[in-house]
């Protein structure tokens, strides 16, 4: 009896331990977004005060009006918006198709073609932007979406969902396709009929990661944009100075609230197929 | 209903005519099906690795608007520029600072958020929230916090603690940098090693609990080994995620304090759009393609050698 309550109040001893251990740990995960979103809300005095402030007295919404005033951050927003939508729908098609041929149709070379994307994914996208501004350039494409749309929806994005729909497709049962086949389907329409409504966990891994990495997107927009009109968010963050070129933190933080608050969202909402999506898909390099 | 199904079944000859017909249109098909991604694969990525390599034997300036071939001329000049060697140490020391720093903090996240205790998911999902941050913004909320007189510095007053400023400070400024890019990435990295920690039968570890082994020695003896093939699958991709970094840089320092915090992503990006010299930044964006090449290579072989039971 007293040696069970002693290892049980040892066992309390070390979980709350441990507990502390894990919230220590978290403070540098779950600090910075705090201050991300109280700073928004700090008068410019606040913002640097001494001892720290917290939560600001008077919340200044007027820092997110400001934001709107300084940028035009609702075109820049619907920019990376649109811009994200129409690579991830592309990078599905693309991917799922080219995966699907790559795990399921026999043809002469489909194994070197492989090898070759593959390597595709190796190659940092530093090391490419000097040839492929030249070639916008050539297009007359600089200062458009144009590029900031078919670099990654062609690229090394839709190289990776190649990868990732292959996989996926490798594993799927073949006897779903053979029926599809004895009703007289062709490749296309057993593809489109029964191999991709059967894909939707992939797609949406898929969707998730390619979403997230067009929405990052910095080198890109920062190359070939200079209109502000046209800029997307990443690169939008990093325009917020004042007249003398210093920064105007509270106003720039109101911004990265805007950017940052829908995505944590709909992540705490759907966290766990963001979490294995990605995890799933975490093997992007 | 399609017509070949409706054409009545003529000989066995007629039959294999018709099946020969069909596979000869499904490989056709897998050409079509693979034409958008590897035409486009082709002049996104390929046609341009290959012109990066040609643009490095070219002096072009493109404020000048002129480009004479130099051969390999790029390629002596970057061995004698003590900015590229810079560089390039300043590189593989953001690596080594960061690839121990992310496993190292992923294994012990994962290990802690795997234990059987009320709240683990909630933990995790916050340990997680930083990946799905974009980084620019991740980026900006650390360069602020890291002001002279940011968050970082005044808590530290509070406890009696004098930080230095911390992004503008040659020797802080690369240790700031690692540091927050690996809370960045680290949740992703976590939740890897996690479903590795997870797949090891638990019956292992109670019977070696059984013949008396303590949590660590279980640890070191026989999880660790038991996950060795995802913690190497996670250093490779660590590895060559280190040198992706553009982004942070390009935000909080541009290199600088002195150029202390200058590396090779961000080096071709200034040489190529802020100093115009797009041939030698060429040669610069090969110097980075070859070493991520060799260290592929190299992790590839390790990973053969070191890891004896890997399941494929």
């Amino acid at each position: 009896m007293v040696a069970a309550s002693e290892a049980r109040r040892r066992l309390n001893w070390a979980r709350a331990a441990l507990y502390l251990v894990i919230v220590l740990l978290l403070v540098p995960f779950v600090f910075p977004l705090w201050w991300m979103v109280t700073s928004s809300l700090k008068t410019a005095a606040e913002v640097f005060a001494f001892p720290p402030v917290l939560w600001p007295t008077d919340p200044q919404w007027s820092n997110f009006a400001r934001v709107f005033e300084l940028q035009p951050f609702a075109l820049q927003y619907f920019n990376s918006v649109y811009i994200a939508v129409l690579v991830t729908a592309g990078v599905l098609l693309i991917s799922s198709m080219a995966g699907y041929a790559f795990a399921r149709v026999r043809f002469p070379g489909a194994s070197v073609l492989f090898l070759v994307l593959l390597g595709g994914l190796l190659v940092p996208r530093e090391v490419i932007i000097i040839p492929l501004f030249q070639m916008m350039n050539q297009a007359g494409w600089i200062d458009t979406h144009v590029p900031l749309v078919l670099i990654p929806m062609f690229g090394a994005q839709s190289v990776f969902g190649t990868f990732l729909m292959r996989q996926f497709f490798l594993g799927l049962p073949k006897e779903l396709e053979e029926a599809g086949r004895v009703d007289g389907l062709g490749r296309f329409g057993i593809f489109f009929r029964i191999a991709m409504p059967l894909a939707t966990p992939a797609l949406a891994a898929l969707t998730i990661i390619t979403f997230l990495q067009t929405w990052d997107m910095f080198l890109e927009p920062l190359v070939f944009l200079s209109t502000p009109e046209r800029f997307t968010l990443p690169l939008a963050l990093t325009q917020f100075a004042d007249a003398y070129g210093g920064p105007i933190w509270n106003v720039q933080l109101a911004a990265t609230t805007l950017m940052t608050f829908p995505v944590l969202l709909v992540f705490v909402l759907a966290q766990r197929q963001f979490i294995q999506g990605i995890a799933q898909t975490g093997l992007k390099g | 209903m399609s017509s070949t199904v409706e054409a009545p079944p003529g000989g066995p000859l007629r039959r294999r005519e018709r099946r020969n017909a069909y596979w000869l249109k499904d490989r056709l098909s897998g050409y079509v099906f693979i034409a958008p991604q590897f035409i486009g694969f082709l002049i996104f990525l390929g046609i341009p690795i290959v012109l990066v390599f040609w643009y490095s034997l070219f002096d072009w300036n493109i404020l000048r608007g002129t480009a004479p071939f130099v051969g390999f001329d790029n390629y002596t000049r970057m061995a004698q520029d003590p900015l590229a060697w810079q560089v390039l140490r300043n590189t593989f020391a953001f690596s080594l600072g960061l690839v121990p720093l992310n496993l190292g903090l992923a294994l012990l996240l994962a290990v802690l958020v795997d234990q059987k205790l009320p709240g683990t998911t909630v933990f995790r999902t916050l340990f997680f929230a930083p990946v799905v941050v974009s980084l620019v913004a991740w980026a900006v909320v650390w360069e602020f916090l890291l002001q002279a007189d940011g968050g970082i510095n005044s808590f530290l007053s509070l406890i009696g603690a004098d930080g230095p400023n911390w992004l503008r400070s040659t020797t802080w400024a690369m240790p700031s940098l690692v540091v927050v890019q690996v809370f960045k990435n680290v949740g992703l990295n976590m939740i890897l090693f996690l479903a590795a920690l997870q797949g090891v039968p638990s019956e292992i570890q109670e019977a070696a609990r059984v013949d008396g082994a303590g949590p660590f020695q279980i640890f070191r003896r026989i999880t660790l080994p038991m996950i060795a093939p995802m913690v190497m699958l996670v250093s490779i991709i660590t590895v060559i995620g280190s040198f992706q970094v553009f982004a942070t840089i390009a935000v909080m320092t541009g290199g600088g304090p002195g150029n202390s915090t200058n590396v090779l992503v961000y080096y071709v990006y200034q040489q190529a759009f802020r100093r115009f010299e797009a041939g030698y930044a060429s040669t610069g964006a090969v110097l980075l393609f070859v070493i991520v090449m060799i260290l592929t290579v190299i992790q590839w072989k390790l990973r053969k050698r070191w890891v004896f039971h890997e399941q494929s």
